[in-house]
């Protein structure tokens, strides 16, 4: 059976064109549908909080929902900056359960915010995970605990260390059943 | 299935309400809000919640009042009190009251994480832990360990044993044999199922990074280091550790290791609180560490600290009944990803493998069947697509008596020296292999 719906990567200044299409592949290998890889323009500046000095992560998310937000596919906006929501600290990234949209940010996921040395590959593997992770919800995904799942919550960067960039069978099975 | 477990979030600020109910619906919660304190004591008339989480103020009632109201009526009630401001005062009158505990707004998704599970077990700690005393669990999620033949069939009745128990575990085995995923299915079948499996490979790290690792670093603990860094043992609260490659730590982390095993505390790296973590050790390794000890390049108190049951992986050599359900096994996984047909095997194929000593065990035969794939026609896997040289041995002795010993050693290794066994597996009398032992100068710890 061929899904019906497919995925929209869409990048909000995000410079690195070779790590979005590494990304793009492993989010169509996850989910077994067509991704497309988009560039939009934001001027973020009044998504920016200045008591916090971060980015309001429920207004990007329903900025994304207004722009893309379709039947016919799910939609992830990706940003490189740090994302917040009012009751938590940061967040690597948030979706609308069951809905057609998520954010996601790759700004906490690179090593040498942990004084640890850069790799790109690293980077764009956890980003890679963080964005099935989001989309898995916005699928209709809740958490799993199978240490392994991509759905399996990560509330510390070395926690996405942990997990592949996959569905366990059952998370799988539940994508599959959607078509 | 699992019955949800229930939340309510009481709370007047519209966004406040609205994260928590994303956050915990994502989490697999039942979530209900309530915007006041009346409605929520409103709908504690009809519902019954598993944790109520609410903030201190609130227009009308506040949530100190609410939480009083709650515990006169409900006194099991699990309730978490959230203030914007902590003052000692309002935390410490909020637990006089009863409240589970209390959380600064904003807080850390993790302590967010750890609160509410820290929660659910109270919640579920007395009849899990009589459900788990009483009864007989079948092994779960250990599809990923192929095989049907009797040794492999013996380690997963171990692993079900050990599952259960909070031992610490050694799991023995020839590099490629998938010691990790017996530590999987160890910690997949134990009581802390629910809590991280978090695997550390001691030896791709040196002495400083493993430190770092495992005990995490406080921020500003060294140049580049901007956020706090949880370690591996904190990671694993609650959790399974699984220190792969233990054989090659040094001198000073085998101290640093038995202290922590010993206390279950440990402090980051540039920090100076003592965190605490409730976790199990389950370590691996390809080395005989009992021979280490003697060499005395492995403390012996801490050997026999991560030594209270050892699990031995067996080579493929000595399961080849499993070689045809693994070759099967790769055949499905590698078509699957590479978005092939299903191919077959060619019955000479087959039998060389099934010939093959495999001296990389299970790995590298993943790796012929993923070449195989590759290279081969796309029906079935052939003998020219296999990259096995034309002798099947690996052996290289040419010496008759030299190949006779290294057999008699497979076998008695095989058979942990037991005798009688290994003699009736070689065809020959019990006095007939003595003789042989005594030949070849053999001895059970070569």
């Amino acid at each position: 059976m061929v899904p019906s719906q497919h995925i929209n990567l869409v990048s909000f200044g995000i410079p690195e064109k070779g790590m979005l299409d590494k990304i793009a592949k492993s989010v169509g290998k996850a989910f077994n549908r067509p991704v497309i890889l988009k560039e939009a323009r934001l001027e973020l500046g009044s998504f920016f909080d200045g008591q916090r000095r971060q980015y309001n992560a429920d207004l990007l998310l329903q900025m994304v929902e207004e722009r893309y937000a379709s039947d016919q596919h799910k939609t992830i906006g990706l940003f490189q900056v740090d994302l917040f929501i009012p009751i938590l600290t940061y967040i690597f990234g948030q979706a609308y359960l069951n809905g057609q949209t998520a954010v996601a940010s790759g700004y906490r996921l690179g090593n040498e915010r942990y004084g640890i040395l850069k790799t790109s590959d690293q980077l764009s593997d956890r980003f890679a995970k963080e964005i099935i992770h989001e989309l898995g919800h916005a699928f209709g995904l809740v958490h799993c605990y199978t240490p392994s799942c991509v759905m399996q919550a990560s509330t510390y960067v070395e926690d996405i260390d942990l997990k592949n960039a996959e569905f366990c069978a059952k998370c799988k099975a539940k994508i599959n059943a959607i078509g | 299935m699992l019955k949800k477990n229930s939340i309510l979030i009481v709370d007047d600020e519209a966004s406040v309400r609205d994260s928590l109910y994303n956050w915990f619906l994502e989490d697999g919660f039942e979530v209900s809000c309530a915007e006041n304190a009346s409605k929520a004591l409103n709908m504690l008339d009809n519902l019954r919640f598993d944790i109520i989480l609410a903030d201190i103020k609130m227009p009308g009632m506040d949530g100190l009042e609410m939480l009083r109201r709650i515990k006169q009526i409900l006194p099991d009630a699990v309730v978490i009190v959230i203030t914007a401001f902590a003052t000692v005062d309002t935390a410490v009158q909020a637990l006089k009251d009863g409240a589970f505990d209390y959380v600064t707004k904003p807080f850390d998704p993790d302590d967010l994480s750890h609160l509410i599970r820290n929660a659910l077990k109270q919640i579920n700690l007395s009849t899990e832990n009589e459900s788990l005393r009483n009864r007989v669990v079948d092994l779960e999620n250990v599809e990923d360990i192929i095989g049907d033949s009797e040794p492999v069939k013996q380690m997963l009745s171990e692993v079900e044993h050990v599952a259960q128990s909070n031992a610490s575990v050694i799991i023995t085995g020839e590099s490629g044999t998938g010691k990790e995923l017996i530590a999987k299915a160890i910690h997949a079948n134990s009581s802390r199922r629910f809590f991280p499996l978090v695997s550390v490979h001691c030896g791709a790290l040196t002495e400083s990074l493993l430190e770092s690792e495992l005990f995490g670093h406080e921020k500003g603990a060294f140049t580049g280091a901007v956020y706090n860094r949880k370690g591996r043992f904190e990671m694993a609260d609650s959790g399974t550790i699984f220190l792969d490659e233990i054989a090659t730590i040094s001198p000073k982390m085998q101290v640093e290791l038995l202290r922590v095993l010993e206390s279950k505390t440990f402090v980051r790296v540039g920090g100076h609180k003592t965190i605490s973590s409730d976790f199990r050790v389950i370590c691996a390794t390809n080395r005989d560490l009992k021979k280490m000890v003697q060499e005395g390049s492995f403390r012996e108190d801490l050997y026999y600290r991560l030594n209270v049951v050892n699990i031995r992986v067996p080579p493929l050599r000595e399961r080849k009944d499993d070689i045809p359900l693994l070759v099967n096994y790769f055949i499905e996984k590698y078509c699957t990803s590479m978005s092939r047909n299903k191919v077959g095997v060619d019955k000479t194929a087959l039998k060389r493998l099934q010939e093959y000593d495999f001296p990389g065990n299970v790995r590298e035969l993943e790796n012929i069947i993923e070449r195989a794939i590759v290279v081969g026609n796309g029906k079935e896997i052939k003998l020219k697509d296999l990259p096995l040289s034309s002798e099947v041995s690996v052996n290289k002795t040419e010496s008759l008596d030299e190949l006779e010993k290294q057999h008699i050693v497979g076998i008695l290794s095989k058979y942990n020296w037991n005798i009688t066994r290994a003699a009736k597996a070689l065809q020959v009398d019990r006095v007939t292999l003595y003789n042989k032992i005594k030949k070849y100068k053999l001895k059970q710890n070569d």
